[in-house]
This record gives C-alpha cells, sequence and structure tokens, in this order.
C-alpha cells in the first residue's frame, strides 16, 4: 500500500515538472544533418539556433524548447519523426525540411492534423498550389523562384540562344520550367542528365558544338561542382557565361569550386550584404557565434525562427488559439532579413529577387555579391490554383 | 565528324577511369573469390587525401605521392582486419561486411574532414586545353588521365604476364590448394594483391578529384559503374576488364552525347529529350543484359 502511495507521489511529481517545462513552446524541427546534404539542414538549425540564443531562449518573448531530428533525406524517416513530434511531445509547430521529396511525405498530414508546418527551405510547386493549406506557411520561396529570377536576368542581359541543363528527375524538370516562365529567346539545348552523374565532358563537348550565347545550369550539391570545375577545365567559362540558381553557389560550395565559379550569376532571395538592419544584426551574429559567414539556407532558418516569434509574440504564448495564431502567422511582422516580406493568398512569400555575382575575396576565398534586383515583390506562378 | 571524335576521346577518359577501379575489383574477385564493395571507399580515400596533401603544400606530385600509399595501406589494414576472415564465408556474408565497410569509411570521412566538398586544383603544368583535334580544345588534364590509364594497363599486364610474381597470382587463381603445394604463401600473396588493387582504385580516386567534388560517398556512384564493368568483362579477368571498361565507357558517353539528338529524327522535341536522357542513363544496363545474354559469364571468363 506504501509502496503503491510512493509510486503515485512520483508519479504526479513527474507530471508536475513536466507541465513545468511545458510552459515552453516546443518546436519540431525534422531536418537533413546527415548524408552529403547534411549542411543545408546545418545551416538550417543553426540560423534558427541563433534567433532563439538572441533573445536568451525565447522567440518573441516566449520561452521556446527547439527538438531537432535528423531525417537523414529519407522521407518514411521525416514522417515517423513528424508522427513521434506529435503524438508524443505534443508539438503544435514544426519546420526544418530541406528536401522536396521529404516534405510532400511529411507536410500534408502534419497540417491536417492540427499542427503548423513553417517551412525554411523546400518549397514544391503542389503545395503552392491545389495542394496548399492554412496551416502551411512557406518562409522561404516556391521552388521555382530563384530559376525564374534567373531567367528574367538573362533575358534582359540580351542573351537569346541559351543551352539548358538539368539532372532528370522531377525538380530539375520543374527548375527548367522556371527559366523558361521568364525566358523569352531561343533554347539552343535542353538536356536531362542522369541524378548524381560525376563527368560532364559528353555534354559540354555537345554543348559547345551547339554554340548558343549562354548556358543556365540546375545541379544542386556535388553535381554542380563537378560541373562547374569541368566547364573551365574545357575551357569554356571564358567563353560561354553561365547562370544557375543559387545553390550551386553558396559560400560553402564555392570553396570546394573555387577559381571555376568566379564571375557567374546566380538568382538568390538574399545575400550577406543585402542593405537592411535586420540583415546586418543577422550576419554579425552569425560569424560571431559559428565563425562562418551564412548561407542563403541560415537565413531562411533566422527567418523562419523569426516569423514564429512575431506569431508567438502577437498570440502572448498561446498557441492553443490555433485560428489567432495562423492569423498571426499570415501576417507576418517581423523583419526579414531580405528586407521587404509579406505573404501571399498561399501563405508563399512576396518577396524581391536578386541576381548575385560570385567574387574572390580579399583573403583569397569566394563569396557572393549583389549585383541587381531584379523583381520586386514577385510571386509565385501556383498561387491562382490555391483555394482555402 | 569532329565532334564524334571529341566524344570518343571522353568515353576513352571514362574508360580508363573504370579500368582502374575494375581490375582491382576485378582482380580481388579472381584470385580470392571476395566480392569487395568497399572498394568505392579506396578510391575516395585516394581523392581526400591527394586533395588535403595538394592543398596544404601546393604540389600534386607530393599529393599523389602521399595519396598512392594512403590508399595501398587502407587496403592492407582492410585485409588484415575485416576480410581475412571472410575468405571461407559464403558472397552474402562478404557483401554485408563490406557495405558495413562502405558506412565505416563514409562516416569516418566526415568526422576527418568534415561534410563540405573538398577542393583540389588540376596541377598546373596540365591546366590548359589541347587542340589534338584541330578546332576542338580538349582538356590537357583528361589527355593525362587517358594516359595515365593506358600505361597502367600495360604494366598491369606485363606483371601479371610477364613476371614471377604474376605468375603466382594467375597460379593461385586457377587452383588455390594447388598453389599452396607447390609453396607459394597465399596469404601473403592476397594481402599484396588486395593492396594493389586498393592502390588503383586511389589512383583512379585521386585523378577524379580535380575534375570531381570531393566528398564522401563519392565512391558509391563510380563502383555501380565499375561492377557493371567487371560483369561484363567476366568476373576475374584483367583482360575482360580492360575491354569492357572502354566499352562500357564509350557506350555511356556516345549514349549521353548522341541518342537525343537521334531520338529527336523520330519523336517531338522535348519527348526525345527526356526519352534520350532516360534511355542514355539505361545504356550500360542494357549492354550489360544483352552481353550476359550472349555470353552468361561476360567476354573474358576467368578459367575456374
Amino acid at each position: 500500500m506504501q509502496n503503491r502511495m510512493k509510486f503515485i507521489i512520483l508519479l504526479a511529481m513527474t507530471f508536475a515538472s513536466a507541465v513545468a517545462a511545458a510552459q515552453d513552446v516546443k518546436i519540431g524541427m525534422i531536418t537533413t544533418l546527415s548524408t552529403k546534404a547534411g549542411y543545408l539542414g546545418e545551416e538550417i538549425r543553426d540560423g534558427f539556433q541563433l534567433a532563439i540564443d538572441r533573445q536568451g531562449g525565447k522567440l518573441g518573448g516566449v520561452g521556446v524548447e527547439l527538438l531537432v531530428e535528423d531525417d537523414g533525406r529519407k522521407p518514411e524517416r521525416g514522417k515517423q519523426i513528424a508522427e513521434r513530434y506529435i503524438k508524443r511531445e505534443n508539438i503544435k509547430i514544426i519546420t526544418g525540411i530541406v528536401f522536396s521529396n521529404v516534405a510532400m511525405a511529411v507536410v500534408p498530414k502534419v497540417v491536417r492534423s492540427d499542427v503548423f508546418y513553417v517551412s525554411p527551405n523546400a518549397g514544391p510547386s503542389q503545395l503552392a498550389g491545389k495542394g496548399c493549406h492554412k496551416n502551411y506557411f512557406n518562409v522561404a520561396w516556391q521552388n521555382d523562384n530563384l530559376h525564374e529570377v534567373t531567367g528574367k536576368f538573362v533575358t534582359d542581359q540580351g542573351f537569346g540562344n541559351v543551352y539548358l541543363l538539368a539532372p532528370n528527375y522531377p525538380a530539375g524538370k520543374d527548375s527548367l520550367a522556371g527559366f523558361k516562365r521568364y525566358y523569352k529567346g531561343a533554347i539552343a539545348g535542353e538536356v536531362y542528365t542522369k541524378l548524381g552523374q560525376s563527368d560532364y565532358s559528353a555534354e559540354l563537348a555537345t554543348l559547345r558544338a551547339t554554340k548558343p550565347d549562354a548556358v543556365f545550369f540546375f545541379l544542386p550539391g556535388g553535381m554542380g561542382i563537378n560541373f562547374l570545375k569541368q566547364y573551365s577545365q574545357a575551357g569554356l567559362s571564358n567563353q560561354i557565361p553561365v547562370f544557375g540558381p543559387a545553390f550551386s553557389f553558396d559560400d560553402r560550395l564555392l570553396k570546394a569550386v573555387g577559381d571555376a565559379a568566379v564571375g557567374v550569376h546566380n538568382g538568390s532571395q538574399w545575400n550577406h550584404d543585402l542593405e537592411n538592419v535586420a540583415n546586418r544584426e543577422f550576419v554579425s551574429a552569425f560569424q560571431k557565434a559559428y565563425g562562418r559567414t551564412p548561407t542563403l539556407y541560415a537565413s531562411q532558418g533566422y527567418d523562419a525562427a523569426r516569423l514564429i516569434g512575431s506569431a508567438l509574440e502577437a498570440a502572448g504564448g498561446n498557441i492553443a488559439d490555433a485560428d489567432a495564431f495562423r492569423a498571426a502567422l499570415r501576417a507576418a511582422r517581423f523583419e526579414s532579413v531580405r528586407g521587404a516580406f509579406r505573404f501571399g493568398p498561399n501563405q508563399h512569400p512576396i518577396q524581391d529577387l536578386y541576381v548575385r555575382e560570385v567574387v574572390k575575396t580579399a583573403d583569397g576565398g569566394y563569396t557572393n555579391r549583389t549585383v541587381k534586383k531584379v523583381f520586386t515583390d514577385h510571386a509565385d506562378a501556383y498561387a491562382k490554383d490555391c483555394k482555402m | 565528324m569532329l565532334l564524334l571524335l571529341e566524344q570518343i576521346l571522353n568515353g576513352l577518359q571514362l574508360g580508363v577511369m573504370l579500368f582502374l577501379m575494375a581490375a582491382g575489383l576485378t582482380l580481388v574477385f579472381g584470385i580470392m573469390r571476395l566480392i569487395n564493395l568497399a572498394h568505392g571507399s579506396m578510391y575516395m580515400l585516394g581523392a581526400f587525401v591527394a586533395a588535403t596533401v595538394t592543398q596544404a603544400t601546393g604540389s600534386f606530385v607530393l599529393g599523389l605521392l602521399v595519396a598512392l600509399p594512403a590508399a595501398a595501406l587502407a587496403g592492407l589494414m582492410v585485409e588484415l582486419l575485416v576480410l581475412r576472415r571472410l575468405y571461407a564465408r559464403d558472397h552474402l556474408d562478404q557483401v554485408l561486411a563490406t557495405f558495413g565497410l562502405i558506412l565505416f569509411f563514409n562516416a569516418l570521412v566526415q568526422l576527418v574532414w568534415g561534410r563540405q566538398p573538398l577542393f583540389m586544383d588540376v596541377p598546373e603544368a596540365l591546366a590548359g586545353t589541347v587542340e589534338l583535334i584541330p578546332g576542338v580544345p580538349y582538356p590537357a588534364y583528361r589527355l593525362a588521365i587517358i594516359s595515365t590509364g593506358l600505361m597502367v594497363a600495360g604494366a598491369l599486364y606485363v606483371l601479371i604476364q610477364r613476371t614471377r610474381l604474376g605468375m603466382q597470382i594467375r597460379a593461385s587463381a586457377s587452383n588455390r590448394e594447388m598453389a599452396e603445394a607447390i609453396g607459394i604463401n597465399t596469404p601473403l600473396l592476397y594481402s599484396l594483391v588486395f593492396a594493389l588493387g586498393a592502390l588503383l582504385a586511389g589512383l583512379a580516386g585521386l585523378m577524379a578529384a580535380p575534375i570531381l567534388a570531393v566528398e564522401s560517398g563519392m565512391g558509391e556512384s563510380i563502383l555501380i559503374e565499375t561492377f557493371v564493368v567487371i560483369v561484363i568483362g567476366g568476373l576475374g579477368s584483367i583482360r575482360g576488364a580492360f575491354l569492357a571498361a572502354l566499352l562500357v565507357g564509350l557506350v555511356d558517353t556516345l549514349g549521353r552525347a548522341f541518342l537525343p539528338t537521334l531520338l529527336r529524327l523520330v519523336l517531338p522535341a522535348a519527348a526525345a529529350d527526356g526519352a534520350g536522357a532516360s534511355l542514355a542513363s539505361m545504356g550500360i544496363y542494357i549492354l550489360m543484359a544483352a552481353v550476359l545474354l550472349w555470353r552468361p559469364r561476360g567476354l573474358f571468363p576467368a578459367p575456374t
């Protein structure tokens, strides 16, 4: 009897302490920390964590607890983590997914379970158009945006015969579709390569033979490094200029590409040299905390955290009232590091988009310099299909 | 026409790269009957060590001099510590254990070098392009790869066919017990062959490093193609591996280069691009299936 009494008291105490800790709002992050692409998740996590640390463990004046799990780039792993977050940890805000295929597996189920999802990276078209949902917010971009801005820039620069190159998988095809939405000239060639291909000599020889006046490529990760190095070794970089989205030109990848990337123009929604107070604070705090220049992924993680913070502040830390919290998220009253920012009807960003150029720094490293704002208040092409 | 010649050069270059990988793999299989999935890890180690040393010292030659022994040493350690216990086991156990080694080496590389891909430049002397075919500048470095590969192939031929060591290797491959009975020290021979295979993989890795992203897991993509090569060539046969490697390199490169254009003749452009890309990436597997239908044991099967 006494033992049972003790047990009940112990149990009660455990619950009491659990309740005390639950004062903090739990945020669940599912992101990619392992595999070659692990640095993307690392950047997002570090940016997000920086926003929390800068407020001493709070976001918008509300204490938060950030849980981070690695999805290993696998959709089913992402699903399991989301389930655990929702059922066991009773989490109401999830964020962090890097890859669109993982997002497609996780997000629809999450938002249907009355949990908010704030995307700091992946922005598949399905979730921006017909599959949009009131609990889904994307604070980065719709996947096509960075290709669109490059397409517009290439047209504006007067190029009229462009060679296109992307891997043979859905995101590769979407990327070229995004580029062509704003590119008005002729297409010298459209080539889909094997996903994960390492040698591009065959494509480069064909490319040279077609004599385009510019090249646009979307080859994320190691593929882009391989392509750029081989492009320059083939002696093409001084003959035909190359363009691409920012994904192949973040500061961490540039180290592995070296001189071969210098002078390449790439489309992005953010750069570390954008002139606004929030960005200056972010870049210097990030450099101090982690000893490296933040990439666009880190800026997106930081913005995701600050968006959530602004909504927590407006809701007074009470996310039980989902409608009020959702309205606060939609209002997006936070200083984005990319300057002007608001949500469109499908809760994807309406934002300015830039073109940057890869330059060599004084200490022999490589980074990006903002060249030009190409789009002002740019919305994505799928918003019209979204019926919320 | 010039384009075809250039693409053939590209195919040759891919082919000799595959040969360097396949030679080690097929030797190990032919002699020890061991399937070694971790062969790609030696390629990766070669690339990482070469990139690190070259970056630190600024000398490609030093990178080469350190990376080759490093890969051979790593191969030797793997043979002594792990694979030696697996010779008597069946192939499934070997596949499982060496797959484990892949995971181990990938994680090790991430621990030591981090997740960020390394950078390695082409050596100064080979940085330019050469107009081997008039009007078509070709990267000098790729020509260097082709000639290195051909030289290694020649050296291997001499080693296997014309030296005492080669004779012992051939003897152990055709009959292990008999070779032991006439006094060949097979455990030592196995270690040597394994180290040689690792060295060749390391050489492929270090030559690939200036062209490719030096990153964890880089060995796997080439490993699959390497297996295709040794299956086509006939397991255990160096000669088969050489011809199959060139064949695979050419089929893959020419397929990628010309299939979409050829398909455009019969299909609308958008469909041709898509189908061409898919067919080109299947090309070497279709080739493998065809060869296996015609010769189930590969082009030049090793005598059993």
